[in-house]
Parts: structure tokens; C-alpha cells; sequence
């Protein structure tokens, strides 16, 4: 039952004319995040990383398939499980892991932590870990744009426990009424913290609560990358174009548990269809596979940009550690801003 | 609505007399009207939304017809989405504007706790100062016609314990229009409550904008007796008490912090050292307020200026009651004010 609604109500998409530049700024993008959280989750147990991690291994192929459509002053807003969204936006690496370690060059200060990233320069303006907190940040900042007369749009992540709350709703709202360029980006992994979805709602389809506020919206599937690029630019050049707001449904798996690293007590609490085979999906692999049979890149390209990866986390790491902690004289500075 | 005629105060208080060459007396109402104005016109930046900021009434007059001069685009009215609301003037103060959300009552606002205390108080200090959130809320406190226990709540004490908020509580219409414009200009997240009792009172206001800076208290009337720190309307009902204990040959300082956040303790300590007692006259209730906060203050720092025990003058812990009988027991004014200047000055003092 649940493998059927996970496939349910997904749109349909024509595979998207991707040079072979943005083939391969889809997939770096990919697998920065990958490998990334993945190297998160190796070196987690030394516990100098003192900071909740909450991974989106699995889910990659939406925060890098959204993001391929935006521009630098696009703004983004995030919440807990805030990596993916951070480096999908080309949020500065080395600043994150820092910031993962507490450390004093940490994209805030060693005050944030992994679930507050910022990354200003790049229109990042601050994670929440309130679940749809930022939600109306981003129809805020859609609202001035518009105000400022720009062609920039906002981009909210928002998972399906975000969903449940009220100022989601609100936020459409708002959005429909002022016709604001932004989109909500939905990524429905069905669970929040160890809930599943349908014992949390009625209505599994979050995507259709859209339909209240006549904002277009649609469901697809988040675990195939040209899906996710090809409904990403619908909705983008929907939200640039001053059509007003659009709502995109992201059906995704979320590999870990909840927070940190594994998912140790999957067996307890995950729907049993999980556990069968060919449950589990690979968006990077699905993606390679497609680039390389297409002739879109070839495989030596396509180790080519798996080793810059692994060499930029890897440096990105060694920056962390080797940066300096937060000076405790420094407790009370940034309460305001100057 | 009959009570609003009935119930506002329009006696003018001596104070504020030097406010300039061409200061003129204005209605608190006026006063912020013009702070408004003159900072939609200032800056582009600026822009105001509320529920019913279009009425005809105006937000009290706050507002009223400002959408005709400044268009529906940076004066508008907003859903009941009290949440959102501050959420979208957060989002929009990232893209760089500088919004004013205007609530009729701060009971409203605490359906928007959670953009208050969640992300506008935190805003700055989690990311270390990169992401400015120059927002100001506006709230106005009711009091009296039966507003009963959720329209006439003053809830500032309560966003009081939150670091990373400024609090502002203007009690004349000169200091209104000043730490308006002063909030307007300032970087991080306002609020700045109103009282309804105090928009047709008047006081000297120049017709210039004008900044009064957060954290300077204002001595409105000088004494050597005692120390009354009040805030709001019960800086005016202190002013009355003082007026009425003066006939008695009691001289009462009356300090208005003005903005609890930051707070001007300075003030009230050299005032404390030279009149040796204290009272705090709040809006609010009683329990954990703003005057507990004041007296715990002084206690620490200056227990050995204080010749008897401090008082707050505040609310019952209670939600307000409808009934006008009832009401009438439950609010403080002058009279409760004078009786505890009295009670500390026959207070043998502590040797």
C-alpha cells in the first residue's frame, strides 16, 4: 500500500535537453552532497563534530535539480536537515564543515551549528530548525522582490512534517493573494522523525492542498534527477515569469534515520515494504547511468568530477579541524546587529 | 464606539518643553502618524501592512489614508495570518526592506510567537550577525469597555525575558514619534507597544523627524523622596500621583525607561541613590514582570542605596475581567501609585 502512494499521482515529465556542461554541474552538484554527508557520517563517532547531523543522503537529486535553475541573487530558505540546500546553492564548503565542527571561520561563527547555515553571498539568508519556519521567510522575500522590481525568486525546502504546520498555509496563502514569485519545494520522505506519513494524515498528497489556494502544483517523483530538473524548471520559470507561486511534491527516501548517522532502529519502526527488494533507489547512480548510456558525458568525465568532489570534501576537512574555536570572550557578540 | 470618547485621556501633563523651535503639541495618535509618514517618505525601504490598516479608522489614526499617498503596494491590509505576517516582514527585511507590521492588540500577537522568539530574536546571534532583520511590530495594549481577558493584555514582559528583541513603550507623544522613527531606523527586530489610553494625549513634538535612542531613560519629573520608574500609561498616572504628593511636600522622581530593551539602569540607580526608595509602576501583571526585573536589578546592584523594602504597582495576577466593577478593582492608576509612596515613606528606614 504504501510502495503504491509513494508511485501514485507522480506527473509525467519528457527528459530534459541537458547540455553537457549542466549534465555535469547536475552531477557534481549531486555528489558534493553525497559525499559530503557521507564523510559527515564516517568521522561522526569521534564526536568533534558537536552538532545534531541530519542527512539527506538519498534526497540529493532535489536540492541539486532545483538549484540548477537558480541564480546567485535567487534566494533559498531551509530547515533542520539543511546540507543538501546549503551546498546545492553553492554555499562556501569548508565554512559548513566548520561550521559543523563549532568553529570560529564556520559559515555562523560556530553559533549556528548544522541546522542555522548561512550563506548570504549566495542567497542564503539562514536556516530554520522550526520545521516551517522559514516558509514564510521565502514568500517575504518573494514580496520584495517583487516590491524591488527584480526578476529574482524564493525558494522554500520544506518536508512533509512542515506540511502539518498551520503557517504553511498561511504562506500559500500570502502567495497566492500577492502573486509572489516563489516555490515551494515539498520533500516528502514520509517521515517525520520516526512517524510515516499516514498515520499523520488523512490525505497523503500534499501536493493537492495547493489546489485550495489555486496554486499549481504537482507531484514527482524526487528519486529520478531529470524528473527533478524537468519539474524544477517548470516551476522556476513559473515563479520568474511573475505567474505568481507553485508548489512542487518531492516523493523522496530518506536513507538515515531521523538524525545522525545510520538507521539503526529501521527495522522498527519503517514500513515493511522498504525492506524488499528494489525498494531502494540511487538517484546518482540512476543519473550517471542515464548520462553515460546518452553519451552526455563520458566516464572518464564522469571520475573526473567524482575525484574533484572527493578532493574539495577532503580538504574542506581538514580546514575545519584546523580552524579555531570560538573565543568564549566572545559569548555575547551578535546578540544585535550593529 | 461610545467608550473611546468616554475613556481617553486628553489632560496634558507638563512635560517635553523642550522639544525645539517648531515643536507644536500634538495627539500621541498624530505624533506616530507623522513618525509614519515621514519614514514611508524617507526611505523606500520602508513599507507597513497590518489587518485593517486601510480602515477608515486608521489603526486609531495611526494610519489613516497613508495607502492614497504611498499606494496599496507599501500600505496594505493583510489576511488574518498573524504568523505569516511577521514571518514575511522577516523574509522581506532579508531581501533588504524595512517593514512596520502593525497588530491591533499584543494578545494578537502571540499567535505569532514563533517568528518572534524562534527566528526574529534569534536572527543575529545564530548567524553571527551576517542577516540583519530590521523589522518593528507594532502593538497596541487596550484597556477598559469590557475588552475582558484576551483584547487588553500587555504582554511586553513576556517578550521581555527574550534576548535579542527590542522593546519600546512610548508614554508621551514626543517620545512616540521619536522611538517610532528610532525603531524604524534600527537593524534588529522592534516592539513597540502602544497604549489605547494614551492617543489623544499631547505633548510638544517638532515637526522634524527625530531619533530618541533606545536605552536612554527620561526623567519626567525631578524629586528627592522617591524613585517611581514607570512605563506607558502608568508613566502618566504616576505624573498625577506626583502632582497630588507634591501638595503633600513629597517630592516623587518619576523615570521613564522608555525602552525596557535595552533597559537604562544607570538612571534609575543614580536615582536610587539619591531617594533611597523605589517603586515600579507597570502595566502589566505582577509575577515575573518587567517590575520584578527592575527591582531584582537594583536589588543586586544597589541594595545598600535602598532605605526600605522596593514595591511594584502591578496587575493581579489575573486574566482581565469584562465586568466594569470588576475592572475597576483589577486596574491601577494614580491613587494605587500615590498609596505606595506613602506606604515607603512611612517605612522606617533601614539604618
Amino acid at each position: 500500500m504504501f510502495l503504491e502512494m509513494a508511485k501514485n499521482d507522480c506527473a509525467q515529465f519528457s527528459v530534459p535537453n541537458l547540455t553537457g556542461e549542466q549534465t555535469a554541474e547536475f552531477l557534481r552538484k549531486m555528489l558534493l552532497i553525497r559525499v559530503t554527508e557521507l564523510k559527515i557520517e564516517e568521522l561522526y563517532h569521534l564526536d568533534e563534530m558537536k552538532t545534531p547531523v541530519h542527512l539527506s543522503l538519498g534526497e540529493e537529486a532535489v536540492s541539486a535539480g532545483v538549484c540548477m535553475h537558480l541564480r546567485t541573487e535567487d534566494a533559498v530558505f531551509s530547515n533542520h536537515r539543511s546540507h543538501a540546500h546549503y551546498l546545492a546553492k553553492g554555499g562556501n564548503l569548508g565554512a559548513m564543515i566548520a561550521e559543523l565542527y563549532c568553529r570560529e571561520t564556520g559559515c555562523s561563527s560556530g553559533r549556528g551549528g548544522s541546522m542555522h547555515l548561512v550563506a548570504k553571498e549566495v542567497g542564503h539568508w539562514g536556516s530554520s530548525a522550526i520545521v516551517a519556519g522559514a516558509t514564510p521567510h521565502a514568500v517575504g522575500a518573494a514580496l520584495a522582490f517583487q516590491m524591488q522590481k527584480k526578476d529574482s525568486i524564493a525558494v522554500v525546502f520544506l518536508g512533509d512534517g512542515a506540511c502539518q504546520q498551520g503557517v504553511f498555509y498561511e504562506s500559500m496563502g500570502w502567495a497566492a493573494l500577492k502573486k509572489v514569485p516563489v516555490v515551494f519545494v515539498i520533500e516528502n520522505n514520509f517521515y517525520s522523525v520516526n512517524s510515516h506519513l499516514s498515520v499523520r494524515e488523512a490525505n497523503e498528497y500534499l501536493y493537492k492542498r495547493a489546489r485550495a489556494f489555486d496554486i499549481p502544483s504537482c507531484r514527482v517523483d524526487g528519486m529520478n534527477p531529470l524528473d527533478v530538473y524537468a519539474s524544477a524548471a517548470q516551476a522556476v520559470s513559473h515563479a520568474r515569469s511573475g505567474k505568481g507561486p507553485f508548489v512542487l511534491e518531492y516523493v523522496v527516501q530518506r536513507w538515515r534515520m531521523h538524525v545522525g548517522p545510520g538507521d539503526a532502529s529501521a527495522q522498527l519502526y519503517r514500513m515493511p515494504e522498504e525492506f524488499t527488494k528494489g525498494y531502494r533507489r540511487d538517484p546518482i547512480e540512476e543519473f550517471i547511468a542515464h548520462v553515460l548510456k546518452e553519451g552526455l558525458l563520458d566516464s572518464s568525465r564522469v571520475q573526473e568530477i567524482r575525484t574533484r568532489v572527493d578532493r574539495d570534501v577532503g580538504e574542506a576537512f581538514v580546514f575545519a579541524q584546523n580552524s579555531p574555536l570560538p573565543d568564549a570572550r566572545d559569548l555575547t557578540k551578535y546578540l544585535f546587529v550593529e | 464606539m461610545p467608550w473611546t470618547k468616554l475613556q481617553v485621556e486628553s489632560e496634558e501633563p507638563e512635560f517635553d518643553e523642550n522639544a525645539g523651535d517648531n515643536a507644536r503639541k500634538l495627539d500621541f495618535e498624530k505624533a506616530l502618524f507623522e513618525a509614519l509618514d515621514q519614514s514611508l517618505e524617507y526611505d523606500p525601504r520602508v513599507f507597513a501592512m497590518g489587518q485593517g490598516i486601510n480602515d477608515p479608522q486608521g489603526m486609531f489614526g495611526t494610519t489613516t489614508g497613508l495607502f492614497k499617498k504611498y499606494g496599496l503596494e507599501r500600505v496594505f491590509d493583510t489576511p488574518l495570518n498573524e504568523e505569516a505576517a511577521i514571518g514575511i516582514a522577516l523574509g522581506a527585511a532579508m531581501a533588504g526592506m524595512r517593514p512596520i507590521v502593525i497588530h491591533n492588540r499584543p494578545d494578537f500577537l502571540l499567535m505569532a510567537m514563533d517568528q518572534i522568539v524562534n527566528h526574529a530574536a534569534k536572527w543575529s546571534y545564530m548567524f553571527a550577525g551576517q542577516v540583519p532583520l530590521p523589522v518593528m511590530i507594532r502593538a497596541c495594549v487596550c484597556r477598559g469597555w469590557g475588552s475582558a481577558a484576551q483584547h487588553s493584555q500587555a504582554l511586553h514582559g513576556l517578550f521581555h525575558h527574550v534576548p535579542g528583541l527590542k522593546i519600546a513603550l512610548p508614554a508621551t507623544a514626543y517620545d512616540a514619534k521619536g522611538l517610532f522613527i528610532s525603531g524604524v531606523a534600527d537593524n534588529n527586530p522592534v516592539l513597540f507597544f502602544e497604549h489605547r489610553w494614551l492617543y489623544k494625549h499631547q505633548s510638544c513634538v517638532p515637526e522634524h523627524m527625530y531619533a530618541i535612542p533606545f536605552g536612554e531613560a527620561a526623567v519626567k519629573r525631578e524629586g528627592s523622596d522617591v524613585t517611581i520608574v514607570a512605563v506607558s500609561h502608568m508613566v502618566i498616572e504616576s505624573l498625577r500621583a506626583a502632582d497630588e504628593l507634591a501638595a503633600d511636600g513629597i517630592e516623587v522622581e518619576v523615570i521613564d525607561p522608555r525602552t525596557i530593551r535595552p533597559l537604562d539602569i544607570e538612571t534609575i540607580l543614580a536615582s536610587v541613590k539619591k531617594t533611597g526608595r523605589l517603586i515600579v509602576a507597570d502595566l502589566a501583571w505582577t509575577t515575573g514582570g518587567f517590575a520584578a526585573e527592575v527591582i531584582a536589578q537594583v536589588t543586586e546592584r544597589a541594595f545598600h542605596d535602598l532605605t526600605c523594602a522596593p514595591k511594584r504597582v502591578a496587575l493581579p495576577d489575573l486574566p482581565t475581567p469584562a465586568g466594569y466593577t470588576l475592572e475597576q478593582a483589577f486596574y491601577l492608576g494614580a491613587k494605587d501609585i500615590k498609596e505606595a509612596v506613602l506606604e515607603v515613606i512611612r517605612t522606617k528606614k533601614v539604618s
